[in-house]
């Protein structure tokens, strides 16, 4: 099956399984287990245009079916495929081997400060839970018979909206950000940057209640700045910058005392 | 005693829902002192420190010193808000610290670290009188 899928996508290359001395071998160390588990080592055939998520894909249907690993999509869209690979936190389907496989070595791990549910899958369930502590769901203003909202283009909120809007709630940010490890309440990249759109969404309705519930010492101002979220993000938002914005109107309402 | 998932849900939806205003103003207001006191820090410190190689450059003794802070009421003013702005500044670091790398928190650490910048206060401004007097 892995080889005429290969073969559909690289049509002038041989069937994928054979075809080990083409591009040599990688060698791949794969966390296997929960929390108390270990690396193992596999040998996957290296082609080119490979991605990591291939590699993976290559281990469980080839070597060990019992390997468990989450995607859904394969370009880039859906989030679901974020793992640790040499230490770094990727998408693993547009992750092209050739460009983090240093000496033909690569370690796959879970996505860091998650609980592992079994090998590369991890629990995204406090990942959510705080979208909502974040209030990160649209609180409609308006209902069916009313018209649609006109929303200029231009205007700074809605410009603002686009550094933000296409976050695939991946979990790279969250996987990479120090302070999410130090202190696991807090709520994190991918939720504040959620909190930050919908703060700048004209159609919204949660108003202050947003901005009190970011505003907490879990919230916008556990964020050191580091921007570990910004870097790796693989969709180039910048949650620091949404972070940043949110301290901003924090501080304003505190100041009007509004908040 | 197990939840249903919709009764997980359920409560997890209501919790995201109760927002008090109260910690989110408390946290905020630690959040613009912090801010601010680092802003008179910084100011505080490069003067401090400016003046420390002036007076060391001129072989100033520590007599001279006091005698020159003494001639001009501008200079106990400026210790007594260095000495404020570092009484607000340092414990709101330090309650990040505890909180981040120690896991304290909590009303005992609270307490502690007011403890701790009624202190600095009060060792801090002792310092300035005395200088003055």
């Amino acid at each position: 099956m892995s080889a005429s899928r290969s073969g559909a996508r690289e049509p002038h290359r041989a069937p994928a399984t054979v075809n080990a001395d083409a591009s040599g071998t990688l060698r791949v160390r794969i966390w296997r287990g929960a929390a108390a588990g270990r690396f193992e080592s596999y040998d996957v055939p290296r082609h080119s245009s490979q991605t990591v998520l291939d590699v993976v894909t290559h281990v469980q249907r080839h070597v060990d079916p019992s390997l468990a690993y989450r995607y859904a999509c394969r370009v880039g869209m859906c989030g679901s495929c974020a793992m640790t690979v040499n230490g770094k936190a990727r998408w693993t389907c547009r992750t092209h081997v050739d460009a983090v496989a240093a000496n033909d070595v690569l370690e796959i791990a879970p996505l860091s400060h998650l609980p592992i549910v079994r090998d590369l899958v991890v629990d995204m369930t406090p990942f959510f839970d705080k979208w909502a502590a974040a209030k990160g769901r649209f609180s409609p203003t308006a209902t069916r018979t009313d018209e649609f909202a006109r929303v200029p283009p231009n205007s700074r909120k809605r410009r603002a909206i686009d550094e933000t809007i296409e976050c695939i709630g991946c979990g790279v940010c969250y996987a990479s950000c120090d302070v999410v490890g130090w202190k696991p309440d807090y709520l994190g990249p991918a939720a504040l940057n959620r909190a930050w759109t919908l703060v700048n969404d004209v159609r919204d309705g949660a108003g202050i209640s947003r901005v009190r519930a970011v505003a907490t010492d879990a919230g916008c101002h556990a964020c050191h700045t580091h921007e570990s979220c910004t870097e790796r993000c693989p969709k180039h938002l910048t949650p620091t910058g949404s972070i940043a914005g949110l301290k901003r109107l924090v501080a304003l309402a505190t100041l009007k005392g509004t908040l | 005693m197990t939840e249903s998932p919709s009764e997980v849900i359920a409560a997890r939806v209501q919790g995201a829902g109760d927002v008090r205003a109260r910690p989110a103003r408390a946290a905020a207001w630690r959040f613009l002192l912090q801010r601010a006191t680092a802003a008179v820090l910084a100011l505080c410190v490069v003067v401090h420190l400016a003046t420390i190689i002036y007076a060391v450059r001129q072989g100033l003794s520590a007599e001279a010193i006091v005698a020159r802070v003494q001639s001009n009421s501008a200079w106990p003013a400026f210790y007594a808000v260095f000495v404020a702005a570092a009484a607000i500044h340092a414990p709101l670091g330090l309650r990040a610290i505890a909180d981040e790398w120690l896991g304290l928190r909590g009303r005992r650490t609270d307490v502690v670290l007011a403890v701790f910048a009624l202190g600095l206060l009060a060792g801090g401004l002792y310092a300035v009188e005395s200088l003055a007097r």
